[in-house]
């Protein structure tokens, strides 16, 4: 097991370093000068100078990725030229608004998926089972931004039960917060209840033909106890990955929805930094999102191996 | 040899066994129909679809105007048509384009022992960031433009493929019609294209259309986000996104483009869906 272990931190530390490469390779695709980029057509070329001074343009590319990767492991992840401070500080005034919509969505979503993804493999091919399952994909054809678009002209436009957008303006209290929130995560969290209930139905459905599961309804154990207790205690661990991984995604559901509903978030920070072409915070945060990811996998990963001891890498 | 006597078959038979199956089949005619009528639009619809009539400007839908009219006096079922045809090629652009990145890749990767490790870990490393994060920084670095677009998206999608074809390698491999083929002294390159790539068109195929359904989204999204595609292109991103504007006095100009992107998805997906059951009984069960 601590092979296993070690085997597998070390490849998770490969795949981070490839992450920090990519992260730098992509920035450098960018046709002629960023500099010049950035500042727009006005831009003197004293500016764009100072600007790529500033940026450590003007040193060899090894050197720009060594200063690169140096300034990451001390936790330095740049200067937002836009907002004009460090990316980690930019990321983290806009962190609550997604945490909270992240943690919203992925409550909706297990909330409906769990139920109807385990009651669909139980009555496998029953009319419940068929509608649970042609839901699901259509819930899946759906474009985030579009439901939620629906969603706001039907409950905030029309209703007038929320605000259209926005996130409460400056001294809202907690409670207003929230609010602005309720139709951003139904919209993420409908979305992504599709994919988990595709595989909570298809994990359910490979433990309940199992022998323990025979074994324990010959017992004369009660259909309630056998379905909760025994199959679904042994189809979680898959379940539980992907609610994990569908956690680290939902930042690429929350980059369209808090732009769709204004929320200041980390989503709609990205957008911004996009279309300003502030490529130090694309960056950042493409490394702080792609590592959380990483990280999740791993952490899931290394769960598996405490778990099930049947199980190495 | 057996899988070049198969391959004369396959086609009738996978047609055949497509109609066997209603839900695949009406997502093969929905997908076909919808590619028909945006080709065949100047046909269909008596409208222009940049043809200003400010005077008939968002019109509720009625016979005149099936979908309505938009804040220019366009006629949107038209427009819906007209913008079928750049959301759907770029779908498929990006399925060609990731394919070739794809094929590539898993072949390499399954086939030559020392490489699986360097090329598995950046598919890895690939993965980790989502697809519209990922393609809003790719097309933020080239800049924005249809061709950037299905660049942007390709290089998100490859890595799905390239490890649907790195799997199916990594069994074709040892098989012992492969062993065969090296032993007669058959070049590696003519073993590779002609032994195993013809044997994971199967997987090939059906994560394929997940990805052309996934591509339409995507490049919905991008569009609406206004980084994708330009706005003055017709596409159902743009058009929603246009639409948005409107969203109290005419709310159906964003509801039909959003109604076609759904309806070019749910079919795409019911086809692959279709194409797993019947190409890749194995798969069939990891949804």
């Amino acid at each position: 097991m601590v092979r296993s272990a070690l085997n597998r931190i070390f490849g998770m530390l490969v795949v981070m370093a490839l992450v920090v490469t990519i992260v730098f390779v992509i920035v450098r695709l960018t046709p002629g000068d960023p500099a010049a980029v950035m500042l727009g057509p006005d831009a003197t070329a004293a500016d764009i100078e100072s600007l790529r001074e500033r940026l450590g343009l003007n040193a060899s590319i090894p050197q720009q990725f060594l200063t690169y990767v140096g300034g990451i492991l001390r936790g330095d992840f740049g200067q937002s030229i836009f907002l004009n401070m460090p990316v980690t500080e930019a990321l983290m005034q806009r962190a609550e608004p997604t945490f909270f919509l992240t943690l919203f969505s992925l409550l909706i979503a297990t909330l409906i998926a769990l139920p109807v993804g385990v009651l669909s493999a139980y009555w496998r091919g029953s009319a419940f089972d068929q509608a649970a399952t042609t839901l699901a994909m259509f819930a899946a054809s759906v474009p985030s931004f579009w439901l939620g678009l629906v969603f706001m002209q039907f409950f905030a436009v029309r209703l007038g039960w929320f605000d259209a957008s926005g996130y409460g303006g400056p001294g809202a209290s907690f409670g207003e917060r929230m609010h602005h929130l309720v139709l951003p995560a139904l919209t993420l969290g409908l979305i992504s209840s599709a994919l988990i209930t595709r595989f909570t139905r298809a994990s359910m459905l490979d433990v309940l033909n199992d022998d323990y599961v025979r074994t324990a309804r010959s017992k004369g154990m009660s259909e309630w106890r056998v379905v909760t207790r025994h199959a679904l205690k042994n189809a979680l661990i898959p379940i539980l990955t992907v609610i994990g991984l569908t956690a680290a995604l939902l930042i690429s559901g929350a980059i369209v929805t808090e732009t769709v509903f204004g929320l200041p978030g980390v989503g709609s920070l990205i957008v911004s930094a996009v279309l300003r072409r502030d490529y130090p915070l694309i960056q950042g945060a493409l490394l702080v999102v792609a590592g959380l990811y990483v990280l999740v996998n791993f952490i899931i990963d290394m769960l598996y191996l405490i778990i099930d001891p049947r199980v190495r890498y | 040899m057996a899988a070049i006597a198969q391959t004369g078959f396959r086609e009738p038979n996978l047609l055949m066994k497509m109609m066997s199956r209603p839900t695949a089949m009406a997502g093969l005619v929905v997908i076909v129909a919808m590619i028909a009528l945006s080709l065949l639009a100047p046909l269909i619809s008596p409208y222009d679809p940049a043809q200003l009539a400010v005077r008939n400007r968002l019109l509720p839908p009625s016979w005149q105007h099936l979908f309505g009219t938009d804040d220019l006096g366009r006629d949107i079922f038209t427009r819906v048509l007209y913008s079928g045809r750049t959301s759907i090629a770029v779908g498929f652009a990006v399925v060609i384009f990731a394919s070739i990145i794809g094929v590539f890749l898993g072949l390499i990767a399954g086939f030559f022992r020392k490489a699986d490790a360097p090329v598995s870990r950046l598919i890895d490393a690939m993965m980790a960031f989502p697809d519209i994060l990922l393609a809003i920084a790719l097309v933020a670095a080239l800049g924005a433009s249809a061709t950037n677009v299905v660049i942007a998206l390709g290089v998100v999608y490859a890595p799905r493929l390239a490890r649907v074809v790195r799997a199916s390698t990594l069994v074709i491999r040892e098989l012992p019609y492969v062993e065969a083929a090296r032993a007669l002294g058959v070049p590696t390159p003519v073993t590779l294209v002609r032994h195993v790539l013809r044997n994971v068109t199967s997987p090939l195929l059906v994560q394929a259309t997940f990805i052309f359904a996934n591509a339409i989204l995507a490049e919905a999204g991008l569009s609406f986000l206004g980084v994708g595609i330009s706005p003055d292109i017709p596409t159902w991103g743009t058009m929603i996104s246009v639409g948005r504007q409107y969203m109290e006095q005419a709310p159906w100009i964003m509801w039909f483009p959003g109604g076609a992107i759904i309806l070019a998805v749910l079919s795409l997906q019911l086809v692959g869906d279709g194409l797993r059951d019947f190409l890749d009984p194995r798969l069939a069960k990891d949804v």
